[in-house]
C-alpha cells in the first residue's frame, strides 16, 4: 500500500491548521513539475559541460601555439 | 517597524509533503518567513511558490560549500529556491534554517524575494546560500507553499517549523523612509 501524501494547510485569517491529503491533480502536477525541471536541468548541465570542454580545448591549443601558462591565464581570466 | 507573527507551523509525527500558508492578509508592508526544516528522506533543496502558480520565477543564488567549489547560478525552476536542508545522510537532529523576506507583497508590481540559508551538518559537507528571486506577476501574494525546489513533494520531517510574520513600517515609533 502506498503512503498517503499530506500537506499542512494554514488559514492565516483564522489561524486554523489542517492536515489534508494531496489530491490526484496536485500529485500529478508536482510530478509533472519535477519532470520538467529535470529535463531543463539536464539541458543546462549539458550546455555547461560543453562550454567547459570547449574552454579546455581552447587552452590546450593556445599552449600548442607557444603561449605560456601566464599568458593563457591572462587571456582566460 | 513592527513584526507580527501571523502563524507558525510545527510538523507532527507523520511528516508533511508541503506546508501551505493560505488567506494571508494584505494588511502588512512586507512578509518574513522563518523556516527550520529537516528531510525524512535524503538531503534536498526547498522552494516556495506563490498563489499556487508554478511559473514566472527567476533567481540568482550564491552557494558556499563545506567541501567543493562555491558557485553561483541562475536555475530555472517552478519555485524560488530558499535553501538546502539535511536528511538521512547528514548528522541526526540537524536542520536547514532559512530566512525569506518578501517586500511589498500585496502591491501590484512584480514580487522580489531575498533569502539567506544554512544547512546544518556536523561534517565537512554543509551548505550556505544567498539568493535573490523574482516572481514576475503583479498579483498580491495571498498564499505561500513550501515545496521541493523542482515543485515536487518534499519529505518534511517531524519537528520542522515554519513561521510567517507580517512586517509593518513605522508602526512602533521607528523611522519610516518614504
Amino acid at each position: 500500500m502506498s503512503e498517503t501524501l499530506t500537506k499542512i494547510v494554514v488559514d492565516c485569517s483564522t489561524g486554523e491548521q489542517t492536515i489534508v491529503p494531496l489530491t490526484a491533480e496536485e500529485i500529478a502536477q508536482r510530478e509533472a513539475d519535477a519532470t520538467a525541471y529535470a529535463e531543463a536541468k539536464a539541458i543546462a548541465d549539458a550546455e555547461a559541460a560543453a562550454k567547459a570542454t570547449a574552454k579546455a580545448s581552447a587552452i590546450s591549443k593556445l599552449g600548442a601555439l607557444g603561449l605560456s601558462d601566464a599568458e593563457i591565464a591572462a587571456l582566460t581570466a | 517597524m513592527a513584526i507580527t507573527l501571523i502563524s507558525t507551523v510545527s510538523v507532527g509525527a507523520g511528516g508533511a509533503s508541503s506546508i501551505d500558508f493560505n488567506s494571508i492578509p494584505g494588511t502588512y508592508t512586507d512578509l518574513l518567513l522563518e523556516i527550520s526544516v529537516r528531510s525524512s528522506s535524503t538531503t534536498d533543496s526547498m522552494g516556495i511558490r506563490f498563489n499556487s502558480n508554478g511559473s514566472s520565477y527567476s533567481m540568482r543564488r550564491l552557494i558556499g560549500l563545506g567541501s567543493g567549489t562555491p558557485f553561483s547560478d541562475a536555475p530555472s525552476q517552478p519555485t524560488i529556491y530558499v535553501g538546502d536542508y539535511p536528511g538521512t545522510g547528514q548528522t541526526a537532529n540537524t536542520f536547514g534554517n532559512f530566512q525569506v523576506y518578501m517586500p511589498n507583497y500585496s502591491g501590484s508590481t512584480y514580487k522580489s524575494v531575498s533569502v539567506d540559508a544554512v544547512s546544518e551538518n556536523n561534517a565537512t559537507a554543509a551548505v550556505q546560500g544567498l539568493a535573490a528571486g523574482l516572481w514576475s506577476n503583479t498579483s498580491a501574494i495571498t498564499s505561500i507553499s513550501l515545496l521541493r525546489i523542482d515543485g515536487a513533494s518534499p519529505s518534511i520531517a517531524q519537528y520542522s517549523t515554519a513561521s510567517l510574520y507580517g512586517v509593518t513600517k513605522g508602526s512602533s515609533g521607528g523611522v519610516t523612509v518614504a
